[in-house]
C-alpha cells in the first residue's frame, strides 16, 4: 500500500483511543491524582478524537483511491472510537458508582462494632486487642480500618 | 502512619494467603484481616451484593478512624469506587486524636 494513501490519522487516533482506555487499569490507577479523576485519560480520548475527526474527513476526501471504502472504513473506525470512549466514561463515572448507600454504617461518634478476624498468618485478633497491643512500644492512639473489595 | 500512632487494619474477603502473598508484595505494616463470609463485612454495611469476581459478596471502599476508646472519629465512604482516602486526609483526622 502506498503509504501516501494510508489514512493514517485514522488508525493512530483510533489506537490512542485504546491506550487512552487501557492507560487508566495499567499506569494511571496507581497515581491517586489520576485515579481519582481520569483527567489523563480524558486528555489522551481527546487527542484521539481530533486525529479520529481528521481520519474521517480524510475518509470522506473525494481523492480517495477507493471512495466508498474509505468512507464505509473511516466511519467504523470512528464509531469504534467513540464505542470504546463511551465504555471508558460508562465506567469510570456512572459503574463506578453503583455502590450500596450503607446508611448503617458506623458514624462519627459511634462505637466501632467489635470483631474476631484472622490475619495474614491465620491468627486470631480482635478489635480490642488491635486498639492495645503495642504500635513501635506503645499502644496506638487509634486503628484505621480499611474495607476494600479484594481480589478474590 | 505507624510513626503517627496509628495502626492500619485492611479487612477484606481475601482469605489469609492472599493477604499474606498482598502484605509481602507491598511491604506494608498493615495488618490484613480475612472476612471471607463478609460476616464483619456486613456488621458495618458495607456489602456489596454479588460484586465480586464470582459474584460473591465483597465490602464497598470505606475507611474508618477509630480511637482508643473503639469509638469512631472519622469516616470515609466515597461515592465512587474510584476514589479513596488519601494517607495526608487521615493523617489530619487523626491529629485530633490523643
Amino acid at each position: 500500500m502506498n503509504m501516501r494513501r494510508l489514512n493514517w490519522p485514522l488508525w493512530v487516533g483510533f489506537l490512542l483511543t485504546l491506550v487512552a482506555f487501557l492507560s487508566y487499569f495499567f499506569v494511571f490507577v496507581w497515581f491517586p491524582v489520576t485515579r481519582d479523576f481520569p483527567w489523563a485519560n480524558l486528555v489522551l480520548f481527546f487527542i484521539a478524537a481530533v486525529l479520529l475527526f481528521a481520519g474521517i474527513r480524510r475518509g470522506f476526501a473525494s481523492d480517495r483511491p477507493h471512495p466508498t471504502r474509505s468512507k464505509i472504513v473511516s466511519s467504523i473506525v470512528g464509531l469504534l472510537g467513540l464505542a470504546v470512549f463511551g465504555s471508558f466514561i460508562f465506567g469510570m463515572f456512572i459503574a463506578a458508582r453503583w455502590l450500596p448507600a450503607s446508611t448503617g454504617a458506623p458514624k462519627v461518634g459511634q462505637r466501632a462494632p467489635e470483631f474476631t478476624l484472622p490475619d495474614a498468618t491465620g491468627k486470631s485478633t480482635s478489635l480490642s486487642e488491635l486498639l492495645s497491643s503495642p504500635v513501635n512500644g506503645n499502644p496506638p492512639k487509634g486503628v484505621l480500618l480499611v474495607f476494600y473489595r479484594g481480589y478474590w | 502512619m505507624n510513626a503517627a500512632g496509628i495502626r492500619p487494619v485492611a479487612i477484606s474477603v481475601d482469605p489469609p494467603e492472599v493477604s499474606r502473598d498482598l502484605s509481602q508484595n507491598q511491604g506494608y505494616s498493615f495488618t490484613f484481616l480475612s472476612d471471607p463470609n463478609a460476616e464483619v463485612i456486613r456488621r458495618y454495611d458495607l456489602v456489596h451484593a454479588g460484586a465480586g469476581e464470582n459474584g460473591h459478596d465483597i465490602a464497598r471502599p470505606a475507611e474508618f478512624l477509630v480511637d482508643r476508646t473503639g469509638t469512631v472519629r472519622w469516616v470515609n465512604l466515597t461515592e465512587s469506587y474510584l476514589v479513596r482516602a488519601r494517607p495526608e486526609q487521615v493523617l489530619e483526622a487523626a491529629k485530633a486524636l490523643k
